[in-house]
């Protein structure tokens, strides 16, 4: 690992402004991607901006929704009583990231920020209809996620929280790498006050993607049969040496069809 | 140099590292607490873990510098001061949960999380599923779930209840 200079600033104003002094700078939140991505030296900051300190940590729920500070672990969300009860699907997503040691340091913020192809927020938060909040703006999902470790978000932005909607159904599974932990397909169906949603992440070249002809078929008939015949072209699929794209294509009808069953 | 102050096994430290320093080498190159173990170096095997304010989490993958202030726990810090085994330690020698023992550590620390984190009973399966960041490559793992298992009830005071899912 390359050195770098590290700060820990008391608040998110001192952070963004950090972030916002020198272009080489970097925030870390749980450090589960940025800290081995250093460590392969494939990136080489100036100075790291440590979140730890800012705050920005906590679970609220609204009315019909549930809001998570970004630097929520993965632990506290799996956990978290209130998530449990209002998106069920939203908890036991966040228990599936990784392992119980990683959900420990591994935060909502990082990972929607990191947006990774194959990290599992961005399917929840396309899903359901999440609205991104930051230090300059509220996005929508649809809008912030812009292909692979791509977002709408600018350098010395930072996201603050996260609001979910409340899904009457919605169910999340997931066909993980046993070693990474990673999905190679993760289907994530939600039936909220809006409409009926897929969202897939792990298959896609371009990142988390909207299944639109399952949506189609599924807000007609929400159930696991409605969609038994859509087919899902591989052109634009992954394929490397875990899986075919062919094979992530066929993946992506059997985790949308169990999620269809399973969602509550 | 920075300095980064923490608290290690009740001890507490004021030392110099380098803002890239991971806390399993200030751990293991600065305090000399070697039981702590680098085996993937990549957060995949578990062998590096340690608690940190009581949760455990790969010491491979965090700076030193975030531990400032922080209460951390390694498997040297288990046993009492006397010499007498954590009941986990206990457990696992009991039921021969190790072989060449390079995971051991790792598989304790988590070992100790996971049942103290599960005061209402904890399922062969919730077992088996909370060592997922734990590999081992020697004992097939069936012993290490049963030490497990049989320290729960020496942890908590009490029974394990059945069928805790």
């Amino acid at each position: 690992m390359y050195d770098f200079a590290y700060q820990k600033p008391s608040n998110v104003a001192d952070a963004v402004a950090a972030l916002g002094a020198d272009p080489e700078a970097k925030a870390v939140a749980g450090g589960m991607t940025l800290i081995p991505v250093l460590k392969q030296r494939l990136n080489r900051p100036s100075v790291v901006v440590d979140l730890a300190k800012t705050g920005l940590a906590g679970i609220t729920a609204g009315a019909g929704s549930i809001t998570i500070g970004a630097m929520t672990t993965h632990a506290a969300v799996a956990h978290s009583a209130d998530v449990q009860r209002v998106i069920p699907a939203l908890a036991a997503l966040a228990g599936l990231i990784g392992d119980e040691q990683v959900r420990h340091r591994g935060t909502i913020g990082g990972s929607l920020a990191n947006n990774d192809p194959a990290a599992d927020y961005p399917a929840a938060a396309l899903a359901l209809g999440a609205t991104i909040t930051t230090t300059k703006r509220a996005i929508k999902a649809d809008d912030f996620f812009q292909g692979m470790f791509t977002t709408a978000l600018e350098p010395d932005e930072l996201i603050t929280k996260v609001e979910f909607p409340a899904a009457t159904k919605a169910n999340y599974q997931k066909f993980r790498n046993p070693a990474s932990r990673y999905a190679i397909v993760g289907v994530f169906v939600a039936q909220t006050a809006a409409g009926v949603r897929v969202a897939v992440t792990g298959a896609g070249q371009g990142g988390v993607f909207r299944h639109t002809a399952m949506e189609a078929a599924l807000s007609k008939n929400f159930s696991a049969d409605a969609i038994a015949d859509v087919v899902t072209p591989a052109d634009d699929l992954n394929g490397d040496i875990h899986a075919s794209s062919e094979y992530r294509a066929h993946l992506i009808g059997v985790m949308a069809r169990r999620a269809v069953a399973a969602a509550a | 140099m920075p300095q980064v102050s923490l608290t290690v096994n009740g001890t507490h430290h004021t030392v110099e590292v380098e803002n890239r320093t991971l806390l399993v080498e200030l751990l293991r190159e600065t305090l000399g607490l070697t039981g702590t173990h680098v085996g993937c170096d990549t957060s995949q095997c578990g062998a590096c873990v340690v608690h940190l304010d009581g949760a455990s989490v790969k010491s491979c993958t965090m700076l030193a510098v975030q531990a400032e202030g922080a209460k951390v726990t390694t498997i040297e810090g288990l046993a009492a001061a006397d010499g007498t085994l954590h009941p986990m330690q206990e457990m696992f020698r009991e039921h021969h949960a190790l072989q060449c023992g390079f995971c051991t550590p790792g598989m304790v620390m988590s070992a100790v999380d996971l049942v103290q984190s599960h005061p209402e009973g904890l399922s062969e399966h919730q077992i088996r599923e909370g060592l997922e960041g734990n590999l081992c490559r020697c004992t097939g793992y069936h012993n290490i779930v049963k030490a497990i298992a049989a320290a729960w009830p020496l942890m908590h005071g009490k029974a394990l209840p059945v069928a805790a899912e």
